[in-house]
């Protein structure tokens, strides 16, 4: 079971990861984008951490609606209301319940993408964040490490699609070739997940991860390097 | 539900949102009052600040409903972001799917009229149909 605490640990992980790669982000999205991504999400996980530490909310999913509020808040850009809403949605399905099971957690983060999808009227192919969390949802039965090596794949296979939504959807065919913004920040935030809940990163460690996917899962933080 | 309907712009620029608050006013005879603009981010760069839209929201808000209108991207994702789960704009308020400028003419002119939400957003989506060729 999953408490308060876990998704606590989960955002300020994530938050860690976002600040060391913030400059990456940035620079994926001056290819295609505004040059803003990493400043942004930057910004926005400073605020979530802010606040968890300052006042951490009883249940998993306060923890969740407190996080998306924020990012909805303090983001500034596109990625404030989606990542928002993908954590507040997650955090309303699950309840006020003070422990939740992995699978409560796998319903709560589907209907958390769902909302997403909604939201920004985008489906997976269309070179977006659905393209990780999507495949990472999806995989997620299977474990943590399943999902995170699930979201780094989709991730990477944004380079050749071209985009349908956002501002990158502006170029047409000249975002192909780039991966996208936030394609690769949404894989950040699920392996800060697996990281938390123990997924081994390690090839072979984990029984869980398919090999195909082991090659991607390597390390001990995801790399987003092309 | 006898006041007028609260309009609510929303651009990624301070400047734009207020001056097409102010041009939408003018357009539609002056008196009009019930008008915020929500533009631009809190350290005044170009985005989107989804606590300046809450609060725009409430201060044009007299119980008729709040219109608002968004420019693009970020902005529209906001504001449909705010109405999807959230508890920060007024109830009744809703996004128009219409133009900005145009929009915001159309909207405060039904508005300032007595025209009702439902029929403000009418108003605001005709913008639509206007061709410029």
């Amino acid at each position: 079971m999953r408490d308060a605490d876990f998704f606590c640990r989960w955002l300020l992980a994530a938050a860690a990861s976002i600040e060391r790669e913030a400059d990456r982000l940035t620079e994926l999205d001056s290819a295609i984008g505004d040059a803003d991504h990493g400043v942004n999400m930057r910004r926005g996980f400073a605020a979530v951490a802010e606040a968890l530490r300052s006042g951490p909310p009883d249940t998993p999913g306060a923890v969740l609606v407190l996080a998306g509020r924020q990012l909805i808040s303090r983001v500034g850009g596109a990625s404030g209301p989606l990542y928002g809403t993908l954590l507040r949605a997650a955090g309303k399905a699950l309840g006020e319940a003070a422990e939740v099971s992995d699978e409560a957690v796998r319903e709560a983060l589907a209907a958390g993408v769902a909302a997403v999808g909604r939201l920004g009227g985008a489906v997976p192919g269309d070179k977006t964040m659905l393209d990780a969390l999507t495949p990472a949802v999806a995989a997620l039965g299977e474990g943590y490490g399943a999902a995170r090596a699930a979201a780094q794949e989709g991730a990477l296979a944004t380079v050749p699609l071209r985009a349908r939504k956002g501002r990158a959807s502006y170029l047409g065919a000249r975002s192909v070739g780039h991966r996208d913004p936030g394609a690769t920040s949404s894989a950040l935030l699920v392996a800060a997940l697996a990281e938390v809940a123990g997924a081994c990163v390690s090839p072979g460690d984990d029984p869980r991860t398919p090999s195909p996917d082991k090659q991607v899962a390597r390390g001990d933080r995801t790399d987003i390097a092309e | 539900m006898s006041d007028t309907v609260g309009v609510v712009l929303v651009s990624h620029s301070a400047e734009v949102a207020e001056s097409v608050a102010r041009m939408a006013v003018s357009l539609a005879g002056g008196g009009f009052t019930r008008i915020a603009a929500a533009g631009g981010t809190a350290d005044g760069g170009f985005g989107t600040d989804a606590d300046r839209i809450a609060a725009a929201a409430r201060a044009v808000d007299g119980g008729a409903g709040v219109a608002v209108l968004a420019d693009l991207g970020s902005a529209v994702l906001t504001v449909r972001a705010l109405l999807a789960d959230g508890d920060e704009l007024p109830p009744h308020t809703r996004l128009l799917d219409a133009p900005l400028v145009e929009g915001a003419v159309a909207a405060v002119v039904t508005a300032s009229a007595g025209g009702g939400l439902a029929a403000v957003e009418a108003a605001a989506a005709d913008a639509y149909t206007y061709r410029k060729t």
